[in-house]
């Protein structure tokens, strides 16, 4: 709604125009932005392929003693939709997408902290999803041992051949690609933050970002070094994870879920963190129990550090209370979060545009999967559920209604400010509901399944076992899904159709963080002015002096804009405010902040 | 509420400042006493399992029992969790043009009650889960009966102790799928009715999960380690079983069956077959015949 800026021709840096155009310069930029969009696109991609993967596996499923795909076939398709889905698309996309694209801008920086380390993030990210994918060109296929390569299944003996290979190869790339971005994202939050913006003024994505990025390299480094061990196994004789040398397979499992947990809320956090920016925007509310939010990422990321042993309940060699009950801790901070959700859009003014709807599809979906976690992590309830499809469903609930009903949450939230247009909210919304109906008819037949008895990770079952019904109904649901996420790419083309009609402006959902001050999309280093940061709301507070987040600031708020003061620039809303005048009536001083001003602050503004 | 928008104007807030309309300070108090009360009422067990089996052995019941009670307080929960997003969406959505509403973020005792009450919640649900899991992982000595399964890609061996090396052993066939997991190409296990059997997991290759859902139990079958856990079936019958962690190509087909047959047709069933080694022992159907 308001125009902060305008960008006088004299101040276009000089990177902008430095010789290279097109693929060279795409393949040369160590750019946030760039290399965001590179991750955002690739990981999109990604997720279509591991998408089309999950319609043969339904396909497959749709009747028993089906015969559509060969078991063989089968297992490697499994294998690698959960791979794709976790390794290259649900992570990469929020901590190499969103959060390349977002946590500079929105710690007011010109970019990540390590450029070129980003730019190498992304390429040995695109290089380790291609090698991954590759595995199907090889004469005995793809890898087929499901996407956690349990030991001894995962040995030279049991599967051998050169797609699993390949599958280990990439995952150590992508791993390594997944720890530098972790250290870029948390350098980036730890250093360059925009004067005035303390650790408790981040908006809640930043902080998300940056516990993720803590996870990450708590995480990551666990899983690549198993994998160097598994391909020590596998082609020089080790025999770590073998009986007959004297290794222990069930360390593999150990140091897989060490990683494992950590990584189901390396997935989490960072879409929670959008639905809650993504919340308190379309509400026009700060984001309830802003703190409390803080202290609960934290204690959740905490938490999973210490929890992976609920994959092994029937392993029958954890110590299952003590599991049981860190699992169980993990519910009490996702709850708390959950009430300040309702918090934030309580009494508020919701608008339900597309990312409010998929935001709030996100809390109606991930709630019913985050109950069912809580039953599964009961060990007398797992030695039940454990391997049925209840969990399948638990987990598809959890990862979809973040990484999908998330994602494209933020993806359409941030979608102006990566563009420059608007996305068509038509079409948007009817992607959504499409996905939302498909989401409940492929998962709740599964939950059932799973309560009947079907194991996941079948290519077949008996006729008698009366499966088939629920089976067709989820695999119709999923055809749904794959609809909703075909008409979401049509919105996207329409979009980019009509992109000279729907010119986003800088903040065009009257937003409240800093990545909504510059303009969309952003210029090289992002940024030609900043306002004063007093609040994790910068953006709104000086669009709104009127209605300040924080009662301490408030006073101090009024007086910097000028609400109520007899001197310096007017009260009200920024759109009110003639740019040029209001850059010369409030900074008189003319303090070297430079010609272009919304109200006058520059970032240095923190010392008056 | 801490209210912060003291500058707001009033007239923005038409119908939304009263003050005595506080659903959540309603809500908090049903949440705790619904979802503890049916966490209550669900362990005095004569409930739904949603669709899981009720167990036809003493530990299942117990897990299916749990189970019940644990959906139960969990659909509670979900339920005014999710009635309180839809007041939202239905309340606060935007019917004026341009209003703000006020800018309140913190209410302390709020927040607290709501870390407190999911606190207690859990550590509810923990000391019934913990009752539960020693019951059902509880090992009687000594046990009726033995036997050691052991999986292979891709079948089973049953090995039982007491019938003097007796064991049973059919592997599945790659070919077509049998119409019933009945069917003799699978494995059968034969249980006594009312006696608690020892089960000693083995694996002999890569990790296998012995799975019968009529038990609501499964449970790794690994190689290097030996689990053992307690069957005490109390209803005649034959139930389908199926290895339940993926091992490789042909898992799909790892089927078997248990058969729980009265304890006088398991004695006779086992001194047959101790006398005619290395042929195919009696497979019993739905409905079977007790002689053997």
């Amino acid at each position: 709604m308001t125009t902060l800026v305008t960008h006088p021709e004299s101040l276009s840096l000089p990177e902008e125009e430095h010789g290279t155009s097109g693929l060279l310069k795409w393949i040369t930029s160590t750019d946030h932005k760039v290399i965001g969009k590179s991750y955002t696109i690739t990981a999109f991609v990604f997720f279509l392929i591991a998408g089309c993967m999950a319609m043969l596996i339904r396909t497959q499923l749709a009747s028993p003693d089906n015969t559509f795909v060969s078991q063989h076939v089968y297992n490697e398709l499994f294998t690698m939709h959960g791979s794709i889905m976790m390794y290259l698309f649900a992570g990469p996309f929020a901590f190499g997408g969103l959060a390349n694209f977002i946590v500079p801008l929105q710690v007011g920086a010109p970019d990540m902290a390590f450029p070129r380390l980003n730019a190498l993030s992304y390429w040995l990210y695109l290089g380790g999803g291609i090698i991954m994918l590759s595995g199907f060109l090889t004469t005995s296929g793809a890898a087929d041992f499901g996407w956690v390569a349990y030991a001894p299944l995962s040995n030279s003996i049991n599967t051998p051949g050169a797609g699993p290979d390949m599958w280990i190869v990439a995952l150590i790339l992508t791993g390594f690609s997944a720890i530098f971005t972790g250290v870029n994202i948390c350098a980036t939050v730890f250093y360059l933050r925009a004067p005035g913006l303390t650790m408790f003024r981040m908006p809640i994505f930043t902080w998300n970002m940056m516990v993720t990025g803590i996870l990450i390299l708590i995480a990551f480094p666990v899983l690549t070094s198993a994998l160097v061990m598994l391909w020590c196994d596998r082609h020089i004789g080790s025999h770590i994870f073998t009986v007959s040398g004297g290794g222990v397979p069930v360390l593999w499992q150990n140091l897989f879920w060490f990683f494992g947990h950590p990584e189901v809320y390396i997935l989490a956090l960072p879409y929670f963190g959008a639905v809650t920016d993504i919340l308190a925007v379309f509400s026009r509310k700060p984001v309830f129990g802003y703190r409390g939010m803080v202290f609960c990422t934290i204690a959740i990321a905490a938490l999973s550090t210490s929890v992976w042993a609920h994959h092994m309940f029937t392993t029958g060699t954890v110590l299952l209370p003590f599991f049981s009950i860190m699992s169980y801790l993990i519910a009490v901070p996702t709850g708390i979060k959950f009430f300040n959700w309702i918090g934030t859009m309580w009494r508020g003014s919701i608008t339900f545009t597309t990312p409010m709807l998929f935001a709030v599809g996100f809390l109606i979906v991930f709630l019913f999967g985050g109950v069912t976690g809580i039953f599964l992590a009961s060990p007398p309830v797992d030695f039940a559920m454990h391997d049925t499809f209840f969990v399948v469903a638990h987990f598809h609930e959890v990862l979809f209604g973040t990484a999908v009903f998330g994602g494209f949450a933020g993806l359409t939230y941030w979608f102006p400010k990566y563009t420059g247009w608007m996305l068509n909210d038509k079409i948007g919304k009817v992607s959504f509901w499409l996905m939302f109906i498909g989401f409940w008819v492929t998962f709740m037949p599964q939950y059932l399944l799973g309560e009947k008895g079907m194991p996941r990770r079948i290519a077949e079952y008996l006729p008698s076992t009366g499966w088939a019904t629920l089976n067709r109904i989820s695999t119709g649901g999923a055809y749904l899904l794959f609809l909703s996420v075909f008409v979401m790419l049509v919105a996207f083309g329409e979009s980019w159709l009509k992109r000279k009609e729907r010119p986003a402006g800088d903040n065009p959902w009257d937003a409240h963080t800093l990545e909504w001050a510059t303009s969309s999309p952003p210029p090289h280093h992002n940024f030609y002015w900043i306002p004063p940061v007093r609040s994790e709301r910068p953006v709104w507070d000086h669009n709104h002096p009127d209605h300040p987040t924080v009662k301490e600031h408030a006073r101090e708020v009024r007086e910097l804009v000028g609400v109520g003061a007899g001197t310096g620039a007017r009260g009200g809303l920024a759109e009110e405010l003639p740019p040029s005048s209001a850059g010369g009536t409030s900074a008189p001083s003319g303090d070297g902040h430079g010609p272009v001003s919304g109200n006058g602050h520059d970032p240095t503004g923190e010392s008056k | 509420m801490a209210n912060v928008g003291r500058m707001s104007r009033p007239s923005e807030n038409d119908g939304r400042a009263g003050g005595k309309r506080r659903p959540w300070r309603l809500a908090v108090p049903v949440l705790v006493l619904c979802g503890l009360g049916a966490l209550l009422s669900g362990c005095n067990f004569n409930g739904p399992t949603f669709g899981e089996s009720h167990g036809v052995d003493v530990q299942g019941h117990d897990i299916a029992k749990l189970y019940s009670g644990m959906v139960i307080a969990g659909l509670v929960v979900a339920a005014i969790v999710w009635s309180l997003i839809f007041w939202c969406i239905y309340r606060y959505r935007r019917r004026g043009r341009d209003e703000i509403p006020k800018q309140f973020q913190d209410h302390p005792l709020l927040e607290m009650t709501y870390t407190i009450i999911p606190l207690i919640i859990v550590i509810v649900i923990f000391v019934f889960t913990v009752i539960t899991e020693n019951e059902v992982d509880s090992l009687s000595h000594p046990a009726a009966a033995t036997v050691t399964v052991t999986g292979f890609q891709w079948g089973w061996i049953f090995h039982y102790h007491d019938a003097d090396g007796l064991t049973v052993r059919t592997t599945g066939a790659h070919e077509d799928l049998p119409s019933a997991y009945t069917a003799s190409i699978y494995p059968q296990l034969v249980l006594p009715d009312n006696e608690t059997t020892k089960i000693i997991l083995e694996s002999d290759d890569v990790i296998h999960a012995w799975y019968v859902h009529a038990f609501d139990f499964d449970r790794f079958a690994q190689p290097g380690i030996h689990n053992e856990f307690e069957i005490t079936p109390d209803r005649i019958g034959v139930y389908p079983g199926q290895c339940i962690e993926y091992c490789g190509l042909y898992h799909s087909e790892m089927l078997f069956s248990v058969a729980v047959v009265s304890q006088k047709t398991y004695k006779e069933w086992l001194s047959y077959n101790e006398h005619h080694q290395g042929t195919q022992p009696k497979h019993f159907t739905k409905g079977f015949d007790e002689t053997i």
